[in-house]
């Protein structure tokens, strides 16, 4: 099986590490992928209002590239990305209304009806490779308390998403166990960061991050790991700036022994 | 615009039936940023099922919701608070001029660590 692979506008920029190691896992994991050739930017928030069409055509530009160019598996790491184009792509088999206008738009060769799975990184890491076979391939355990940070756009809203538990996440905890982790369970692991407000309004997402963080090493962490770059920048930034935060690709590679 | 077309259009756009709301609150209980909000998360449901729209168009909640989507996780009745904000925010910034956010004051914001993904999400947030 080979998936499509959408690295997203902060993942060739901020975010390298994230891209970076995030390939270097897969190969080494022997995961057949290819980027989306022509991608641009998911759009960073879903547009919510039902009126909106030409906010969603980008995502759906990258949706129809997975389903022509590949096998119809769409690969994504960051959490915002994945978030947009798996509700959009929601959107393209269940509103009829959006369907017939993007499809008008976009003139496509065949209409596009949400035909592709939109898969994160860490659903691949589940479902496709299995935790299991992760842990045989591991070579250098990390051996460190981890707190994973969830955040908001990888589970919410569940009933779209379709992720994880939306109030009991498992599956970080699980990747940090296959790599050799001890997970740190800890109440605000699924609170949010204070998203983009920060931009305009620091001071919410200082509260909103410190809170995170000092929960997080409460309870023993030594460490965070997050698929999320604006969840990475608030926690770094604004943050209690004592427990260090990684991208999960990052301690995928070093516990693969990828990692240069 | 007539007062009873402007709420028709935001309920529209909201995708959700406030009728549904039972009033119990959880969706306020929930919200990580309530304390910075003068109409509560509860209240733009309500507010809206009564037609009252001009409290929703005026409050600061419209810039503090940080879509986060836990109201719409917590409604045992299907409701999502979220997209009633999200559909009012739309109803301000749609308006010539009522834009939050000027693109020429990105470039001034952009630093070593900011990632695009913020930039990206604020501008499509306050900016149409
Ligand atoms: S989406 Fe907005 S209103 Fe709803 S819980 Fe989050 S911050 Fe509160
Ligand atoms: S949680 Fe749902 S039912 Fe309860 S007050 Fe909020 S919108 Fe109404």
């Amino acid at each position: 099986m080979k998936f499509t692979y959408y690295p997203g506008c902060t993942l060739r920029t901020k975010a390298k590490q994230l891209d970076i190691y995030g390939r270097k896992s897969l190969e080494a994991l022997g995961v057949d992928f290819e980027e989306v050739k022509e991608w641009q930017c998911c759009g960073a928030v879903y547009p919510i209002s039902r009126d909106e069409v030409a906010t969603k055509l980008s995502a759906v530009r990258t949706l129809n590239s997975a389903k022509v160019e590949g096998e119809g598996k769409l690969l994504t790491l960051c959490s915002a990305c994945h978030h947009v184009l798996k509700r959009v792509n929601g959107d393209m088999k269940n509103d009829e209304n959006i369907r017939f206008k993007a499809n008008n738009y976009l003139a496509l060769e065949e209409e596009y009806a949400g035909e592709t799975d939109v898969i994160h990184y860490l659903e691949l890491l589940r479902d496709y490779v299995g935790f299991d076979n992760i842990k045989r391939a591991v070579k250098n355990p990390i051996n460190k308390k981890v707190g994973a940070y969830y955040g908001c756009l990888l589970l919410r809203p569940s009933k779209e998403l379709a992720f994880d538990s939306p109030e009991n996440p498992t599956i970080i905890e699980d990747f940090i166990k296959a790599i050799g982790g001890t997970p740190v369970i800890y109440g605000m692991r699924n609170e949010c960061c204070g998203a983009y407000v920060s931009a305009t309004n620091k001071e919410i997402a200082v509260k909103k991050s410190v809170k995170v963080t000092d929960d997080a090493m409460g309870h023993g962490a030594e460490l965070l790991v997050t698929a999320c770059p604006l969840c990475m920048y608030n926690l770094t930034e604004n943050g209690n700036k004592k427990v260090p935060v990684y991208y999960f690709t990052e301690l995928l590679a070093e516990a693969l022994g990828v990692k240069e | 615009m007539d007062k009873l077309e402007q709420v028709k259009l935001v309920k529209e756009r909201s995708g959700t039936d406030a009728r549904k709301c039972m009033k119990c609150g959880k969706c306020s209980g929930r919200c990580p940023a309530y304390n910075e909000m003068d109409v509560k998360p509860h209240q733009f449901v309500s507010y809206i099922e009564k037609g009252d729209i001009d409290k929703l168009l005026n409050s600061k909640s419209l810039y503090t919701c940080l879509s986060c989507f836990a109201c719409v996780e917590r409604c045992p009745r299907g409701v999502a608070p979220a997209n009633v904000i999200e559909a009012v925010r739309q109803e301000v910034i749609r308006v010539q001029g009522e834009n939050k956010i000027q693109a020429e004051k990105v470039p001034e914001m952009i630093d070593e660590t900011i990632p695009q993904q913020l930039l990206v999400s604020m501008f499509r947030k306050l900016n149409k």
